[in-house]
């Protein structure tokens, strides 16, 4: 408001403090005495606030505060109230039929996420945060529609709960490939490898698949079938379709049969509940390749 | 160099003055009663309002839903990702005051502000059980509580706190279904945070109003100082003609008076105004243009029988032709102004694309996101399979059946996880998350090269209504 228009001269409008530094004096515009008063109110409050709640720091711990709070005994409470609520459908899921569980709109989706915790907890050491495996480690893709021991959600199911090839668990699935490297000749591991490769139509030696058609039936047949097609009772793995678990070229094929394969996974029973090993049972089940 | 400093140095702090403003008729004061009629009527009855929006929606007309994150207004539903509308109102209501500011001042203080609002109205609750302007100084000043104090303090003091209470429930309603809330709250079965959010604006209320008043103009807020920016010497505000006042004195009836101007010095105008200031000092911060004066004012011109507008809404310009002599400009040169006109401009645009965003909008809505970890799986017949976790949003009132189809320059499969087909129920006013799967066959251009654009179709099958995203279709790249 520039333009203010002259006025009559009045009485000075403020007062000053009494101060005057060179004739320069400083106005008094007084502030609200309840202001000062909710400023000592202010420090009231922050004495009472640090008696209270932890505040002042020590050589080992910070005051611990008359009320008792604490951050760590809020987070206990939490996930305790967590765990109760989620208790009734917890036990729901350990009891209902496995195969029930995909029917049930609200027991799957609450299975699939709590399973995708579970997942991301215990499993993606080894499987990976996408589930997608490890194929130079031979752990297992779980996206495709491949599965050694059955892809059904009972299958998984045994499978998570007791393990491959572990000593704790005595149910554990177990198989073990012989290392042919003790029982056949170098070439004929050769040509039964240029065997294998053919029957997923892998660029291979033809002339070296007819003796290794032999090998096979001889050596092979027994635990991956006549075709290849292998056998989920023993988890001998499809060498006919286009995934390989630990790699489809001349050179890890080799390998394989030389000195075998002996992937070990653990039995969860004894470290997850019912429910949690149905929760991740049920998401790997719809990963994408579940049957 | 030279320094005195006082013998007794004066406080730094004062007591609030208390104020008693009297009670004034005039259009102004209408106006304003009809705008706190208006405006508290919105305010207390909107939660009221009932809407029928089918059987899976609430029917309140106007309600936060902030647990389902759903904000209801009439017909319209507004989701969370379709915030910028509710920004886009923000910025209205800014450009809005803007625009009122320059134009007539800090009319909003003065007439709507939800402070000078209560506070007109605690006033009036105050002024029906303790009388005007003299029975309330004279009750401030009686130092001794009788029981008549007392109990004109206590109503006073209960009504106030009742108003509060009104104040603060209505708010409450305006998050959850009313009647229900209302039911829960009188059976003391409400949560906690309704009852604490009632409790902190009740004692809001019943300070502010009651007890800060004009402080909390002066000192709180910022918007005073704010809308300086906005005033310039065209805008008009309540001012006093000090060329017709001056000077001022008693009314003289005879010849032998001195020449005096139109000011009496009644003090009409000070014992009206809700700020506790003097207008004839020219305009001041604590003005909040209320107008009170001007009632009280033209009242008493009035009744000595002088022209009204001695004090009057008036602009900086006025003034000075006034002075010259001449006439003030017509109101609407006042209104009329560049800068109004920009503001209103902006306003409208504002508005104009609000309400286009608004019948644009679809019904249904998606996002797509590709899954990458991993970017593809290959399947055991050897075809290449990529995953896509698509959020489908059904904003209607009812399950729909949803279409998912994929567009691309190479053929490619579309399927669902756990559906049978391409078409899923998304079930009513909800986001939906379903994993789509896009398969190229073996040894397809699209399986072998490295990536192909796709674009995802969604297409609601009841009614044809449909929408897209584009993304990728990664191969295995050899």
């Amino acid at each position: 408001m520039a333009k203010q228009p002259q006025k009559t001269p009045k009485k000075p409008e403020v007062d000053t403090t009494g101060h005057s530094w060179d004739g320069i004096e400083e106005y008094n515009n007084p502030l609200p005495r309840w202001w000062l008063w909710t400023f000592y109110a202010t420090i009231l409050w922050a004495v009472l606030y640090s008696v209270a709640y932890p505040a002042w720091p020590g050589i080992k711990a910070a005051t611990p505060g008359l009320l008792g709070w604490s951050t760590r005994a809020n987070v206990q409470t939490e996930i305790d109230a967590a765990e109760a609520a989620n208790a009734q459908i917890n036990a729901q899921l350990a009891s209902v039929e496995l195969t029930a569980i995909a029917d049930d709109a609200e027991l799957r989706g609450y299975a699939t996420s709590a399973g995708a915790a579970v997942f991301r907890t215990w499993c993606a050491q080894c499987h990976g945060s996408g589930a997608a495996g490890v194929a130079a480690s031979g752990y297992p893709n779980l996206l495709d529609d491949d599965w050694l021991w059955g892809g059904d959600i009972e299958a998984i199911h045994t499978t998570i709960s007791h393990g491959i090839r572990n000593e704790d668990d005595p149910d554990a699935r177990w198989s073990q490939m012989p290392a042919f490297g003790d029982i056949l000749a170098a070439e004929e591991i050769d040509q039964v490898v240029n065997y294998v490769m053919s029957l997923s139509g892998t660029p291979q030696d033809a002339s070296m698949v007819e003796a290794g058609a032999t090998v096979f039936a001889d050596n092979c047949a027994s635990c991956h079938m006549d075709d290849g097609t292998g056998d989920r009772a023993q988890g001998a793995p499809n060498l006919s379709d286009a995934i390989w678990l630990y790699g489809g070229n001349h050179e890890t094929l080799t390998q394989t049969v030389t000195y075998s394969r002996f992937g070990v996974m653990p039995a969860w029973t004894n470290r997850l509940s019912e429910a949690e090993i149905r929760a991740v049972a049920t998401y790997v089940h719809q990963l994408g390749g579940g049957e | 160099m030279s320094q005195t400093e006082p013998e007794a140095p004066p406080s730094l702090y004062a007591a609030r003055e208390p104020i008693f403003p009297r009670r004034v008729s005039g259009k102004f004061r209408n106006l304003k009663w009809v705008i706190m009629a208006v405006t508290l009527g919105i305010y207390y009855l909107t939660p009221w309002l009932r809407w029928d929006r089918g059987p899976n929606l609430p029917d309140q007309a106007v309600l936060v839903d902030l647990a389902n994150r759903r904000f209801f207004f009439f017909w319209i539903e507004i989701w969370p990702h379709e915030f910028y509308f509710i920004a886009g109102l923000l910025v209205m209501a800014g450009l809005g005051l803007f625009l009122f500011t320059s134009a007539l001042g800090r009319v909003w203080c003065g007439y709507a502000c939800p402070q000078t609002v209560w506070t007109d109205l605690f006033i009036l609750v105050e002024r029906w059980i303790e009388g005007d302007r003299n029975a309330r100084l004279r009750l401030h000043r009686q130092e001794n509580w009788d029981f008549r104090k007392l109990r004109l303090r206590l109503t006073k003091w209960t009504s106030w706190f009742l108003i509060g209470l009104a104040t603060g429930g209505a708010w409450v309603f305006y998050f959850t279904d009313a009647p229900t809330l209302a039911r829960d709250l009188v059976t003391l079965n409400a949560h906690p945070v309704a009852y604490t959010t009632m409790l902190i604006l009740t004692l809001t209320t019943f300070f502010f109003g009651g007890f800060a008043r004009e402080q909390i103009c002066i000192y709180a807020c910022p918007w005073p100082r704010i809308q300086a920016a906005m005033m310039d010497e065209d805008t008009l505000t309540v001012a006093y003609r000090e060329w017709r006042g001056e000077p001022r004195g008693k009314l003289h009836k005879g010849d032998d008076a001195a020449p005096q101007g139109d000011c009496i010095d009644c003090m009409a105008c000070v014992n009206v105004c809700p700020m506790g200031i003097d207008i004839r000092e020219g305009q001041q911060m604590e003005c909040i243009t209320c107008a009170l004066c001007i009632d009280a004012c033209d009242d008493v011109m009035d009744k000595i029988g002088k022209p009204r507008g001695l004090i009057d809404y008036m602009a900086l310009t006025d003034e000075v032709a006034e002075r010259a002599g001449s006439g003030p400009k017509p109101i609407w040169k006042h209104v009329l102004r560049p800068r109004t006109m920009l503001y209103t401009a902006l306003w409208s645009l504002v508005g104009v694309g609000l309400i286009v965003a608004l019948f644009i909008r679809s019904d249904i809505e998606m996002t797509v996101a590709p899954i990458r970890n991993p970017t593809f799986v290959v399947l055991s017949d050897g075809s290449i399979r990529n995953t896509y976790d698509v959020r489908l949003l059904n904003k209607q009132g009812e399950d729909r059946p949803f279409k998912v189809t994929v567009v691309a320059d190479q053929p490619l499969e579309v399927t669902l996880e756990s559906v049978e087909g391409d078409t899923v129920m998304v079930p009513a006013d909800t986001t939906f998350l379903q994993r789509v799967y896009v398969v190229a066959a073996p040894d397809s251009a699209a399986a072998r090269s490295e990536r192909v654009d796709i674009r995802l179709w969604v297409e609601d099958v009841t009614n044809g209504e449909r929408v897209y995203k584009d993304t990728i279709f990664n191969g295995r790249d050899n």
